[in-house]
């Protein structure tokens, strides 16, 4: 009796215990931010952390759709101006109010972070002058048409103006803004000290290595969070990290291993998965003649039609995506996955032929087929190795005797970069969730001053597709540049200038009573998980 | 003694000074770090930004130059990817490390030695062949898989310890430590252990190996002659005249647990020193690999000359002064 008696009020304490146990949460990250400076590394895992604390202009869906942030509406009003309305009544975490000063203050600071590595001025340096229309209301002026405005100020975070000392009026100046003494450093996020934006959580704790901690922000604009504190744990290793959800020790992990998929369900834990932004392409060497990974021949087949277009239908997408990725990925026919901005309904992917590839082989003069090495790394993407391994089979069914050259991703880059493969195998996150994004970065002739073909490294180069990215990124009306990319992306598609093969669909694990909506840009957010009705 | 010291420290300075040259030449040869941490959004004129910002663009022998002049001066560089002192980051992770070590090195020496005696005087017994193929175990499991072995079961499966992270940690002296709290200890135990079975292994077999031998030496046979009490003769004089080739080792295992834990700290996901190193091997964090490096060289050094100096205590015939090497 007594001990029923006891058992009952230990189970009536634990249901009493866990609303409040439920308002914690905590998180098994796979890659950890290199700061919490939102202005010093632009890559996935700072973005992502990022945008806990501090808020942009306007903020990306779980599908990279623009939604009002910090500005309730924008518009452009000519060609190259743009007004935007700014939210009223926002606080930062000190209790200062949110003004348009801010985001002046905020851009002035951006090319001044000392040390950066990869430097947010990729997503402001479209912006010509900023004027400050009225506390509320602010004016952006670009250089001639800037249709990517809009999707550039939702990558970098608002920096309070007043928190970092500034009392007096201050200005933009490209070269120089004036009324502003001096920045935080980038040691000043890592303490906290500097760490005061609108988001919905607060900065608490730093261990590098060790944790993150968030707590709620009680006077947030929108709706509060469902966590009073959060916990990001970086667990690097995949065993472990699946071990640390399995163990109850963390609520959330990202990218669990798709051979554990199964088993993480089978042991009563949820899985959440969502089609990524990410293609997972071919690329081939368009210039050297001969090039350095083709052996048997003088020339380089790549440059003919005919060749690139045997070794798309060679390989067999469904295959891969089916029995390397477990099903976990899209065949791709495109760069952009279906349902994004500027990708063609429909897109066809191409259809698996080895006979057909076998006679356009022959008829480019192959007909015994060539050596070929296909570049790739070997820890970067999901199952990359394997894939490439796969790709190399199926191309040596039809006469090319493929090779893979498999390395660790610091060198493969590096290796790439210097133009060493004639084929490579990489990917691409489409960091704007838009079509110009890969079409400039991958296809676009390698172009320092337009900022072109920076990922370009297999030199592809055609003035009519140059010509078309051109007109799209001068084109500010919406649907007016989506026709124009469609027809780019299907031009790039029918020249055969890169072989899309798949979309990594981005998986999450999770325990029961929490849900979590995938974000195609892989990023995993607490702003996401909420918990089960 | 002192030109003993002396003779060592001359050494040394060579030694830290050719590992400086293997170590930049070696670490600068692979890979561009610019290629790793840039964003694939940024064009040509921002990668050469970046690439200017981090003084990658002058030539090799140049960055050496600069390196070894601030090294000089105490200054090992700058992280690419913290953007922090690489020295000050790799010692904020030290005591972690330290912590972690120290207590495997309490495994190993407290379990390792009494177990290799017990092996060593009677090792037909069923304790002494249990020991031995005990240690073969933890000589030939692979520490990444022991290490899931050891989550997996205490874990995940009885759940009775965290899988990972280091818990909660006490600031003594502004230095956080964890094995001053229960929630520390409790983190601290699988990975010590993890670390130590490889070590403790070592440890029984040297301690077993050094026993049978001694236990057969005439002084053994003339204490037992003499009737000294078994206890006796076991804990002060075979122990003693076994301990020197333990010292050895554990003094080289010690700065192996400290500088490249790095499998069990990955596993474990515990902030330390080996885990910052493949992370920044991984980033191509040149300025943070080198740092490391040079440190761990310096680190050898002070560890051999200490061991140099514990042969002193533990054996009398020895004398540091006619040492050659």
């Amino acid at each position: 009796m007594r001990k029923s008696t006891l058992f009952c009020a230990v189970s009536l304490a634990a249901v009493l215990a866990s609303p409040a146990g439920a308002q914690e949460l905590s998180i098994g990250i796979s890659a950890e931010p290199s700061a919490l400076d939102p202005h010093f590394h632009n890559l996935g895992p700072n973005n992502a952390m990022r945008r806990h604390t501090f808020e942009s202009l306007l903020l990306q869906d779980e599908q990279q759709r623009l939604h009002p942030g910090l500005a309730t509406s924008y518009e452009p009003i000519d060609d190259s101006t743009w007004e935007f309305k700014l939210r009223e009544g926002v606080k930062f975490h000190d209790g200062s109010p949110f003004t348009a000063k801010d985001i002046v203050y905020t851009v002035c600071r951006i090319p001044t972070v000392e040390n950066s590595p990869s430097s947010f001025t990729v997503y402001t340096k479209g912006i010509a002058d900023l004027e400050i229309k009225d506390p509320h209301t602010l004016i952006i002026k670009t250089n001639g048409p800037y249709p990517l405005l809009p999707v550039e100020v939702s990558a970098w975070g608002v920096l309070s103006a007043t928190a970092n000392g500034v009392t007096g009026d201050i200005a933009f100046d490209p070269e120089g803004c004036t009324g502003i003494d001096s920045y935080p450093k980038t040691e000043d996020f890592n303490s906290g000290a500097a760490l005061v934006g609108t988001g919905m959580f607060k900065f608490k704790q730093y261990s590098r290595g060790d944790k993150i901690v968030f707590e709620r922000n009680e006077d947030y604009w929108g709706d509060k969070a469902d966590w009073t504190t959060v916990t990001f744990r970086p667990i690097t290793s995949d065993g472990p990290r699946v071990a640390a959800l399995l163990a109850g020790d963390v609520d959330v992990i990202d990218n669990p291993p798709l051979q554990d998929l199964d088993r993480i369900k089978s042991e009563g834990f949820q899985v959440a998965q969502g089609l990524s932004n990410r293609v997972i392409y071919l690329h081939l060497d368009h210039e050297a003649e001969p090039s350095p990974g083709i052996t048997g021949t003088d020339k380089n087949p790549f440059k003919d039609i005919r060749v690139r277009k045997a070794v798309s239908m060679a390989i067999n997408r469904e295959a891969i995506v089916e029995r390397i990725m477990n099903g976990i990925a899209v065949p791709a026919g495109e760069l952009l996955p279906p349902g994004m901005f500027g990708a063609t309904p429909g897109a066809e992917v191409e259809h698996y032929d080895p006979e057909g590839a076998k006679k356009l082989l022959a008829e480019a003069g192959y007909p015994d087929g060539f050596g070929l090495t296909i570049g790739s790394p070997n820890d970067r993407y999901i199952n990359d190795a394997q894939v490439t391994q796969a790709v190399a089979q199926m191309l040596t069914r039809i006469g090319i005797q493929t090779q893979v050259d498999a390395v660790t991703a610091s060198t493969f880059f590096a290796r790439r970069n210097a133009f060493e493969f004639s084929m490579y195998l990489a990917g691409w996150g489409s960091a704007t969730g838009e079509m110009s994004s890969p079409l400039r970065a991958l296809i676009a002739t390698p172009d320092k001053a337009k900022g072109y073909g920076g990922t370009n490294r297999g030199r592809y180069s055609n003035p009519a597709m140059d010509a078309l990215i051109d007109k799209a990124l001068a084109t500010v009306d919406d649907d007016q540049r989506e026709a124009i990319l469609q027809e780019a992306s299907q031009m790039a598609m029918q020249d055969y200038a890169i072989l899309p093969l798949h979309f990594e669909v981005t998986p999450w694990a999770f325990r029961k009573g929490i849900t979590y909506e995938p974000r195609a840009d892989q990023y995993t957010l607490a702003l996401g998980v909420k918990p089960a009705n | 003694m002192l030109v003993y010291l002396l003779r060592r420290l001359g050494q040394s300075l060579f030694v830290v000074a050719a590992m400086a040259v293997l170590v930049f030449v070696g670490v600068y040869a692979i890979g561009n770090p610019i290629d790793i941490m840039i964003s694939p959004d940024a064009g040509q004129a921002e990668m050469e930004a970046a690439i200017a910002r981090l003084g990658l663009d002058k030539p090799m022998w140049e960055q050496f130059f600069i390196f070894i002049q601030n090294a000089l001066q105490g200054d090992l560089g700058r992280s690419f990817v913290y953007s922090t002192d690489a020295l000050g980051l790799i010692l904020s992770k030290l005591p972690a490390t330290l912590e972690l070590a120290f207590l495997a090195l309490l495994f190993a020496v407290f379990l390792g030695v009494p177990l290799g005696m017990i092996a060593g005087l009677k090792p037909n017994s069923i304790a002494g062949k249990t020991i031995m193929a005990g240690s073969i175990m933890g000589f030939s499991l692979p520490n990444f898989w022991q290490g899931m072995m050891l989550i997996l079961l205490f874990a995940v499966i009885f759940k009775v310890l965290p899988s990972g992270g280091r818990g909660d940690t006490v600031q003594v002296f502004g230095v956080g430590l964890s094995f001053l709290t229960l929630d520390g200890l409790s983190h601290m135990l699988l990975p010590a252990v993890n670390l130590a079975l490889f070590k403790t292994s070592l440890v029984i077999r040297l301690a077993r190996a050094g026993t049978r031998e001694a236990s057969l030496q005439d002084y053994v046979k003339f204490a037992r002659a003499k009737g000294l009490a078994p206890r006796r003769i076991v804990l002060v004089h075979i122990l003693k005249n076994i301990l020197i080739p333990v010292v050895t080792v554990l003094g080289l295992e010690l700065g192996n647990m400290i500088a490249f834990a790095v499998v069990t700290e990955t596993v474990f996901a515990w902030p330390g020193m080996g885990k910052l190193l493949i992370d920044s091997i991984q980033l191509l964090d040149r300025p943070v690999v080198v740092a490391y490096l040079m440190l761990t060289v310096i680190m050898f050094i002070i560890i051999n000359l200490a061991v140099d100096m514990l042969y002193c205590v533990l054996d009398p015939r020895v004398r540091l002064s006619e040492a050659r090497a």
